[in-house]
């Protein structure tokens, strides 16, 4: 029951414990149950939504900064981490195989604002070797949903057998 | 001059979805539970290599079979979804989707006068198939009583001495309805004892909601009389690339080989190219969809439930077949007042056979959200009847 919950609120976070009863085939009460269990467990983080903040007036720039950090012995790379990720600034830090080792998505209102917390912040960390900041230009898909298309119409025929 | 017309042709019916396509495609405005295909695009994984193939300028003809990587794509997903053995040299051949194959068994089997055992309410091709390949159709009617399934005193009560054919539409368009394993048993029995020949259209195979669908053909001794119809439109949603494939013993696959060769050519080859890949690597694409109509169904049979319809739960295809004899109108009535009043189109059961009087065909082939604007018209039509 737990993966098919989550499976369909994945792309649908708004969809309500009784729709889902409903489409799944399940008691309301034992999927709130389930819903409730799984974010104490942590297992469901948060609903958050997904904006298009360019069709907004909002000012928003994204950048994708590529860390080098000395893991620290004992701890591993999740201190550091965990000293990066504490930072509002911070939109997202993952552990990375490969050429850098933590990707870390920063958002500011501008991109002096983002270059100020690399220099300021980021940077000066003891544990951080080197940075390589890109800033994002265009979101074309997140979370599985694209961003840049409208909503296409349903071209296929109105009845067909 | 001379009348220019067969009238084997003319007097063929026309189908009665396509009077209801005509009243309802000048509707700009109305919103539609009318469609027998996917919502889904053809996952873009399968239209890339559609388009690769393009790029590559593999716009040759194929054999007349198909492609051999894709007969042998067949035979492979055959045995992994139905476990149903056919050899991909002389046992499958590729069509221009289910519909050709349908046309070419009839046309492949009967001689004038053979009789064949068609259950309705069922897809609106069979019946003018069998007539234009000069057999003679008998209905057999599917009961709500029976959940629609098709049972053994049905057919003994329609087997003559001419009867050589059975068509099995399961799961059904447009009743939802499926044949379990314990369902299909007895139906073989009379089968192998009346010497009957089979058409197996599995075209939703895939689309089952209450345990894997189960082919006839995997019954013993039913593999050598049976024609298997399958395709890539509804498991795959490429209704559009017009292809799908028949699985039948080398007799009578060679026959509907000598039809198609003549008519048709080939399938087509980009279409087929795709279809490779989709049977390679699309299992999980099938799954997920599968997986959303799956709650659709259920979303749309509590809702109609609670509108106040009586409902058989389907098990398969994406379509729901409510009831609407509470409402004291006919099928044709109740979808042109709820297209008047409402604006939803919804499908006349009687468009696949005059016993599917007092039912509709609503299809849930619509993400969540359109149902949900659709049933609330549709509530607000119920509410209205009911207050007069």
């Amino acid at each position: 029951m737990r993966n098919e919950i989550l499976r369909a609120i994945d792309k649908n976070g708004r969809i309500t414990p009784d729709e889902l009863a409903i489409m799944l085939g399940y008691d309301v009460d034992a999927v709130k149950k389930e819903i409730q269990e799984m974010e104490e467990e942590h297992i469901i983080c948060g609903y958050p939504t997904l904006i298009n903040w360019d069709k907004t007036d909002c000012e928003r720039v994204t950048a994708w900064i590529e860390v080098k950090v000395a893991p620290q012995r004992g701890l591993g790379f999740d201190k550091i981490a965990e000293r990066i990720y504490k930072f509002e600034e911070v939109e997202s830090v993952y552990l990375i195989s490969g050429e850098f080792d933590l990707a870390v998505m920063i958002e500011g209102k501008s991109m002096r604002e983002v270059a100020n917390f690399v220099s300021s912040k980021l940077s000066p960390l003891e544990s951080v070797l080197s940075t390589s900041t890109n800033f994002i230009l265009k979101k074309y898909k997140e979370h599985g949903l694209t961003l840049t298309d409208e909503s296409p119409e349903d071209e296929r025929m109105l009845i067909t057998p | 001059m001379r009348d220019p017309l067969a009238k084997k042709v003319v007097t063929i019916e026309p189908s009665g979805i396509r009077k209801f396509f005509d009243l309802v495609s000048d509707r700009k405005d109305a919103i539609s539970l009318g469609v027998g295909e996917p919502d889904f695009d053809t996952p873009w994984h399968i239209r890339e290599e559609g388009i690769y193939s393009l790029e590559k300028g593999r716009t040759f003809y194929t054999s007349n079979a198909g492609l051999k990587e894709l007969k042998s794509e067949i035979a492979k997903y055959m045995e992994r979804r139905f476990s149903l053995q056919y050899d991909d040299k002389e046992e499958i051949m590729v069509t221009v989707g289910g519909s050709e194959a349908i046309d070419l068994a009839f046309r492949a089997m009967l001689d004038p006068g053979d009789e064949v055992l068609l259950p309705m309410p069922s897809y609106v091709s069979y019946l003018p198939c069998i007539t234009l390949a000069d057999g003679v159709p008998v209905v057999v009617e599917l009961k709500e009583k029976n959940a629609f399934k098709l049972t053994k005193e049905d057919i003994l009560e329609k087997i003559t001495d001419r009867t050589k054919i059975l068509v099995l539409p399961f799961p059904n368009n447009p009743t939802g309805s499926i044949m379990t394993k314990e369902d299909l048993k007895e139906i073989v029995d009379v089968v192998l004892e009346k010497d009957l020949f089979v058409i197996s259209d599995e075209i939703y195979a895939e689309l089952t909601y209450q345990g894997q669908h189960v082919s006839i053909a995997s019954f013993p001794e039913m593999k050598e009389r049976t024609v298997v119809i399958n395709g890539f439109s509804k498991s795959y949603a490429m209704t559009g690339w017009r292809l799908g494939f028949a699985c039948a013993p080398s007799n009578i696959l060679k026959q509907m080989l000598k039809i198609h060769q003549f008519a048709i050519m080939c399938a087509p080859t980009t279409s087929q190219y795709a279809a490779v890949e989709a049977l390679r690597n699309g299992d999980d694409d099938v799954n997920h969809m599968q997986e959303a109509y799956d709650h659709r169904r259920k979303f749309l049979v509590h809702e109609l439930r609670r509108i106040g319809f009586e409902v058989f739960e389907p098990f398969g295809a994406f379509y729901v077949f409510p009831s609407i004899k509470a409402f004291g109108m006919t099928s044709d009535e109740f979808a042109m007042k709820l297209l008047e009043q409402e604006k939803v189109a919804v499908v006349p059961g009687t468009a696949f056979g005059a016993c599917g009087e007092g039912f509709l065909r609503i299809s849930y082939a619509y993400s969540i959200d359109s149902l949900k604007i659709a049933l609330e018209r549709i509530e607000r039509f119920v509410k209205g009847i009911k207050n007069t």
